[in-house]
């Protein structure tokens, strides 16, 4: 469907074919395909792609691995990739080795803070924590007296509350009732919850515009199958037209979030700039899902509304990735209040930094 | 499955930094010795034929063409940053826009030699203006139905018939239009158009001021009554218009004068919440900087994808369609939340003021250079739809 950057991306759009057929996928009750996805993942290094190799991780690059995102969000899985490349993204950023495994990380709701306690535990809730049920280990920001901490947490020392997304994907409430981490050091200067937040959303951006990716392609494709009033529906003017529209929100999310996974791969510092990228795709995204996947669904009538149609994967995980890492609301009056502060003569050099 | 759409992350190289400081210094310049007010956007129809010659001077027009026409041989991306610099400050590049942006690509394209030695250096000194003659009264998005006609005579073509909405034309030293030079044929009913260049100051055109709903007078009405065009003025191949009108396309709807025309209410709207705004107005705020960030973002990866030699055409379209909408509906966000904005605040009148101009002129956004409904049959085309 999309020609491919690089080779990590051609492997993992190979492993997805191959092993996450979404038919076959979505007709397995009891999650078998699961294991052996996973091992092809992890044989592979995919979900360690953010970790340098003296970590014990792959090295891919931060742009090769913004594109495994994206390829994985045009598969729609039920697998924690996304978090397990982001805890040891995390964990790297003060060099702690990732552990085999599935991982995870917390916190993933703005409004939750865990505490680095003075003798070294942490404590705390984390909510809409996603498959904390399925992670080994958790990867977690604790702000204490001395500032923000990163930990390596065994997710078993943590009482988890199991939940379940919009797609129905685990998404869980992890309290932390002073749990000592498995090794923990202090952030690198400027580091904070919100740092990781932001990558959080990134990746969901990417993951977004991937899903809608797909979203387009099942949208045409039907319509030029399905037969109504001696049409293809796809001859119809107000189907192209509510196509063309998918494909302009498509496009609106394909554009912010690789526009703000290239500047995030750049190396380039957090500044005002960055935030823009960053949480303009995060909105822009989460708009873009709600747009399209009722577009989806109003082109594919009520078979797309069945549980046996593989279009719920994309439209559900799409809308339900909206409210992972600060939803659109949030981050739009964090960049509300960023814009204002600057004032309105300083709203057009920002916007066109880049 | 459908072919990609490619939005690539393209950046601005570092020399447009030098070069938007230098248009940002000038633009400065110009306001301060009061050649236009950026607060009033309702004046940047008007005419300003020393602030043309001054851009000129400055090497900012014909910025990609060759040496020899009076061109600067810069990248689209440079070109990019005048553009948006330009129309961020309200400023008025009526005279030059569309033969900066159109009609000098099309002569560069399509006119004979000496045409161009004469007609292109003038146009990068800002002392030239045109307009495009594509909609009649019976003919607007379907542009084939055309009647406006061509006839061959003695070294040349007698045009008779009328153009309409023709932007600009009382003003303009020169028209691109297209005429029909022969009847559609069953097989295709896009065939028998031809292109030419018009100069306005011959007889037998008369230009009619049509008034607009904003109370300006940009559009036309064009009477041509037996003007002669002279045979070296044919642009292209005769019959054929079709096939050029449309390859030029990208390069019209996808800069960034398509998002920004009623960009002016935001920063309005910034300066009236002032900086502590409440949850709403940030929230409201963010959203609209978000789209608008991303549209520039999508609108800079076709230029990008356009200077490396590649015809984004659907991704073109796109941005247009979404482009156009934003900033028609961009007025209207802002009223919503301007209306519970302390109105003792310094900027208010002035923000009231440009909000009854923009929702005014909102309406014409998707009308013009294509419509939306146009916009989406190429996009659905794109898609493999039609």
């Amino acid at each position: 469907m999309t020609d491919t950057d690089n080779i990590v991306a051609e492997t993992a759009e190979r492993i997805f074919t191959d092993l996450a057929d979404a038919q076959t996928i979505n007709h397995d009750k009891e999650g078998k395909w699961k294991a052996p996805l996973w091992q092809a993942l992890t044989d592979a290094g995919l979900p360690l792609s953010w970790v340098p190799e003296e970590c014990d991780g792959s090295g891919t690059s931060m742009a090769e691995g913004f594109s495994v995102l994206s390829v994985a969000g045009r598969a729609g899985v039920a697998v924690p990739l996304a978090e397990t490349m982001l805890a040891g993204w995390l964990l790297a950023q003060v060099q702690i080795k990732s552990p085999d495994g599935m991982m995870t990380v917390a916190p993933a709701n703005p409004r939750d803070r865990l505490t680095l306690n003075a003798d070294g535990t942490i404590t705390g809730r984390a909510r809409g924590v996603p498959f904390a049920k399925d992670a080994k280990h958790i990867a977690v920001v604790a702000s204490g007296i001395g500032g923000a901490s990163i930990a390596l947490v065994d997710a078993s020392a943590c009482r988890i509350e199991a939940g379940l997304g919009l797609a129905d994907d685990p998404s869980d409430t992890v309290h932390f009732d002073t749990v000592k981490p498995v090794t923990m050091q202090s952030a690198p200067s400027g580091f904070d919850q919100n740092a990781l937040l932001l990558m959080g959303a990134l990746v969901r951006s990417q993951q977004i515009a991937g899903a809608l990716e797909t979203m387009l392609g099942i949208g045409v494709t039907y319509s030029g199958e399905r037969v109504a009033f001696e049409k293809k529906i796809s001859k119809f003017q107000a189907v192209q037209h509510n196509l063309a529209r998918l494909a302009g929100e498509t496009s609106a999310a394909l554009a912010a979030a690789s526009s703000a996974a290239d500047a995030f791969s750049s190396g380039a510092p957090l500044d005002d700039a960055l935030f823009l990228e960053a949480a303009a795709a995060k909105i822009r995204c989460s708009e873009a899902a709600e747009k399209g996947a009722a577009i989806a669904h109003q082109v594919l009538g009520a078979i797309g509304f069945t549980q046996e149609h593989i279009l719920h994967r994309y439209t559900l995980r799409a809308l339900a990735w909206r409210d992972d890492f600060g939803s659109e609301s949030y981050w739009a009056v964090e960049l509300g209040k960023l814009v204002a502060a600057r004032g309105a003569n300083e709203l057009w050099p920002l916007v066109a930094s880049r | 499955m459908t072919a990609a759409l490619r939005f690539d992350p393209i950046r601005l190289p570092p020399e447009c930094e030098q070069l938007r400081k230098e248009v940002r210094a000038f633009l400065a310049e110009e306001i301060a010795a009061g050649t236009f007010d950026p607060h009033k956007p309702q004046r940047e129809d008007s005419d300003n034929p020393e602030f043309s010659k001054r851009v000129g001077e400055r090497g900012w027009l014909g910025m990609t063409w060759p040496k020899k026409y009076g061109g600067h041989e810069r990248s689209f991306l440079e070109r990019y940053v005048v553009t948006e610099e330009m129309r961020v400050a309200n400023a008025p590049v009526r005279r030059f826009f569309v033969a900066d942006r159109q009609s000098g690509p099309v002569l560069l394209k399509y006119a004979p030699e000496h045409i161009k030695m004469d007609i292109l250096p003038r146009i990068c000194r800002g002392e030239v203006c045109f307009s495009i003659g594509m909609s009649e009264p019976n003919s607007g998005s379907d542009l084939f139905a055309a009647k406006t006609k061509a006839t061959k005579t003695d070294g040349g073509w007698l045009i008779n018939g009328s153009k309409i909405w023709t932007t600009s034309a009382h003003m303009a030293d020169y028209m691109i239009a297209i005429f029909r030079t022969s009847a559609p044929t069953k097989e295709n009913r896009r065939h028998g158009l031809t292109q030419f260049l018009v100069n306005m100051k011959k007889p037998g055109i008369t230009v009619n001021p049509i008034a607009q709903i904003t109370g300006q007078y940009e559009f036309n009405e064009v009477v041509f009554t037996d003007h002669f065009v002279p045979d070296d003025h044919m642009l292209g191949e005769i019959d054929s218009a079709w096939k050029q009108a449309t390859s030029e396309l990208a390069y019209e709807r996808s800069g960034p004068e398509r998002f920004l025309e009623t960009y002016y209410v935001l920063t309005e709207l910034v300066r009236a919440v002032g900086p502590e705004p409440d949850t709403r107005s940030a929230e409201g705020i963010g959203r609209l900087v978000a789209q608008l960030h991303t549209m520039r973002r999508m609108s800079v990866s076709v230029a990008g994808m356009l200077q490396a030699g590649k015809e984004p055409v659907v991704e073109a379209s796109i941005v247009k369609d979404i482009g156009t909408i934003w900033e028609q509906q961009l007025p209207h966000r802002v009223r919503e939340l301007a209306a519970f904005v302390d109105d003792s605040t310094s900027n208010h009148a002035t923000l009231d003021e440009m909000l009854g101009f923009a929702i005014k002129t909102a309406p014409k956004l998707t009308i013009q250079g294509g419509t939306t409904e146009v916009l989406r049959g190429i996009i659905a085309r794109g898609l493999g739809l039609r």
